[in-house]
């Protein structure tokens, strides 16, 4: 190709299907920098030596334990949420645990009537809007069901019917990709469908159990609506819940100080999800959970 | 998605006939029926007690009566016997009076920023599914990041930015393009609509990744090979490809945002810009009002209820192609 007019080539490379696509590059360079960059500001302002959360006055750890009354460490309500927080995430994960799993083998095995309307019933979570669930669940709790209070077990109730389909979609995602065939021979091999359960398909599984749960953990820690609507008082405020009623009104840093720590939290959970299902399963291939959870909404 | 399920996974075995024993009758036999529905019950009877019968007890709601004697509001168990004046108060409310803004602003702010979602997260989306390379793998790390930082705290970040002396106006003072501080956060509809696509956008990005990377490359290179440009092969073959995909994220970006109401009490918290999200819950919390509360929910759900059906379906449809 000779060309030799600029505005030609210009018309050329702007033609030419296999030019490099720096302009879509640039796109998405520049909203993954919108996405996190003033995440990581909210980051720094934690270590703010001064009161403003919006002035950079030189770094220190006061906001997390320097001060002795507002800090995230001397502050009763701060570490109190996060308590409630972390409360509620390890307690929906542990209920979840055992009811999803259970109900991912029932769903995906069972064949005959009830078994289509209890999928739609565990899908449905999935596409609520949680201002619906959170309403919902608040005028049960508060004209019906009245055994329950609302505080943090009308809003562990929330959570784990918020999350189970979580769990539901991960493992039964992975069940689908085993099959039927290791059931089968440990059934030829003579042992009974809950050996074959128990020995067979539920260390299989364990990868995709183990990242679900940790899907649900940082979900239920991070969770806002729900618990809100199910809170009673101060003594059942999470962290997403200070951020919300302080955020307007008196906030200082700690409350970012106490969103890092909340964000150290979550990260944790999602790193031990994405890595170790993948150092158990190391050589069988096969894509993670966290993969088959960015999935869902396939 | 793993494509390497080998076994039919609806599970239906194929009856041989081995040596006269037919395999699957025997399958049958050794797999009791009474199994897989003992494991399915807790769950369901869980989502029965906590998720049917709440929504079932929000009609008894909006159908019941006030009890004005407690100040509360009763609710009635028997369809038969639903009062529907909250509900056609309420509706009258919608279509003239006081409800009419919040709903009318609420699919303004909804429409808005979903269009601004998918002017940002279709080129992300494509650029990541086509050109991702050996970053492919990073590039949906950070992609997924914005999932597992709380909503709340990505909005004070927010907060915490668009403040009198943030950095979003010390920049623009510094570029000399406001002189003065802008007051970003009180009650301006544009900060509510990008809070709402900051918020949002992520949920969009990942179906449209999806249903991008699932494209043949061989369809894109054929139309170019047949001599077509660019932007035609994106408009006639791309962009068909991915309806599944734009439909379904559509769906599941605007399900949330219909029912925000928190975003646009952090970024603005005026009642200028209130949402229904934001009549829902000052109803359904005050207790002299619930019985509107739940007539709002109940409208708010059937209006949705055609976004939400279809992105059932359409998840539904993408699952059984995959196997």
């Amino acid at each position: 190709m000779t060309q030799t007019a600029p505005r030609r080539s210009l018309l050329a490379w702007w033609r030419n299907p296999w030019r490099k696509p720096h302009f879509l590059a640039a796109i998405t360079w520049a909203y993954l920098l919108w996405a996190l960059v003033p995440v990581l500001i909210a980051i720094q302002f934690s270590f703010n030596k001064g009161k403003s959360r919006s002035t950079w006055q030189g770094f220190s750890w006061r906001w997390y334990w320097g001060d002795p009354n507002l800090s995230v460490w001397h502050d009763a309500t701060l570490h109190r949420a996060m308590l409630n927080s972390l409360w509620l995430a390890g307690m929906t994960m542990l209920v979840c645990a055992p009811l999803g799993v259970a109900l991912a083998l029932g769903l995906t095995r069972w064949r005959g009537y009830g078994q289509r309307p209890a999928n739609l019933l565990m899908l449905l979570p999935l596409v609520t809007p949680e201002i619906v669930m959170g309403s919902c669940l608040f005028l049960f709790f508060t004209t019906m069901f009245r055994s329950i209070h609302l505080g943090r077990w009308a809003q562990l109730v929330g959570q784990i019917t918020y999350n189970l389909s979580t769990v539901v979609i991960v493992v039964r995602g992975r069940l689908l990709t085993i099959g039927r065939d290791y059931e089968d021979a440990a059934q030829d091999l003579g042992a009974s469908p809950a050996q074959a359960l128990r020995t067979v398909i539920l260390p299989l599984l364990g990868p995709a159990i183990f990242a679900s749960l940790m899907v649900v953990f940082a979900t239920a820690i991070d969770d806002f609506v729900i618990s809100q609507f199910l809170s009673a008082d101060a003594g059942s405020e999470t962290v997403p819940m200070k951020i919300y009623n302080t955020l307007r009104a008196t906030a200082t840093p700690a409350v970012n100080a106490l969103a890092t720590v909340m964000l150290l939290f979550t990260l944790t959970a999602i790193l031990l999800a994405v890595f170790v299902p993948r150092l158990l399963r190391r050589g069988t291939g096969g894509s993670s959970a966290v993969a088959d959870f960015a999935n869902l909404d396939v | 998605m793993p494509d390497t399920a080998v076994v039919d996974p609806a599970g239906v075995d194929v009856g041989v006939d081995v040596a006269g024993i037919n395999v699957n009758e025997r399958d049958e036999a050794r797999r009791p029926r009474w199994l897989w529905p003992t494991l399915a019950a807790p769950g369901t009877v869980w989502m029965v007690i906590f998720f049917a019968v709440p929504f079932y007890g929000v009609m008894a709601i909006a159908g019941g009566r006030d009890n004005l004697l407690f100040a509360r509001r009763d609710p009635i168990w028997n369809p038969l016997q639903w009062h529907t004046d909250t509900l056609s108060s309420v509706w009258q409310g919608i279509v003239n009076g006081e409800f009419g803004q919040p709903f009318l602003r609420t699919f303004e702010y909804v429409i808005a920023a979903l269009a601004i979602c998918f002017v940002i997260g279709y080129p992300v989306a494509y650029y990541v599914a086509r050109y991702g390379g050996k970053r492919r793998g990073l590039l949906l790390g950070l992609l997924l990041a914005p999932f597992w930082i709380s909503y709340l705290m990505r909005m004070l970040a927010w907060v915490n930015l668009l403040q009198d002396d943030g950095y979003v106006n010390d920049a623009l003072r510094h570029l000399h393009i406001v002189g003065h501080p802008v007051d970003w956060l009180d009650g301006r509809p544009y900060t509510v609509v990008l809070g709402l696509v900051y918020g949002y956008v992520p949920f969009l990005i990942l179906p449209l990744y999806a249903a991008l990377d699932r494209i043949d490359v061989r369809l894109l290179e054929a139309s170019r090979d047949l001599g077509v440009s660019p932007w035609r092969t994106f408009v006639h073959v791309t962009l068909p490809l991915s309806r599944q995909g734009i439909l379904a994220g559509a769906a599941i970006t605007a399900l949330p945002m219909f029912g925000d109401y928190y975003t646009n009490t952090l970024l603005s918290a005026s009642p200028r810009t209130n949402m229904i999200g934001n009549q829902i819950q000052q109803a359904v919390t005050e207790s002299s009002t619930r019985g509107i509360g739940a007539s709002l929910v109940i409208v708010l759900t059937v209006l949705l209820t055609v976004l939400m059906a279809y992105y059932l379906y359409s998840s539904n449809q993408a699952a059984k192609e995959v196997r």
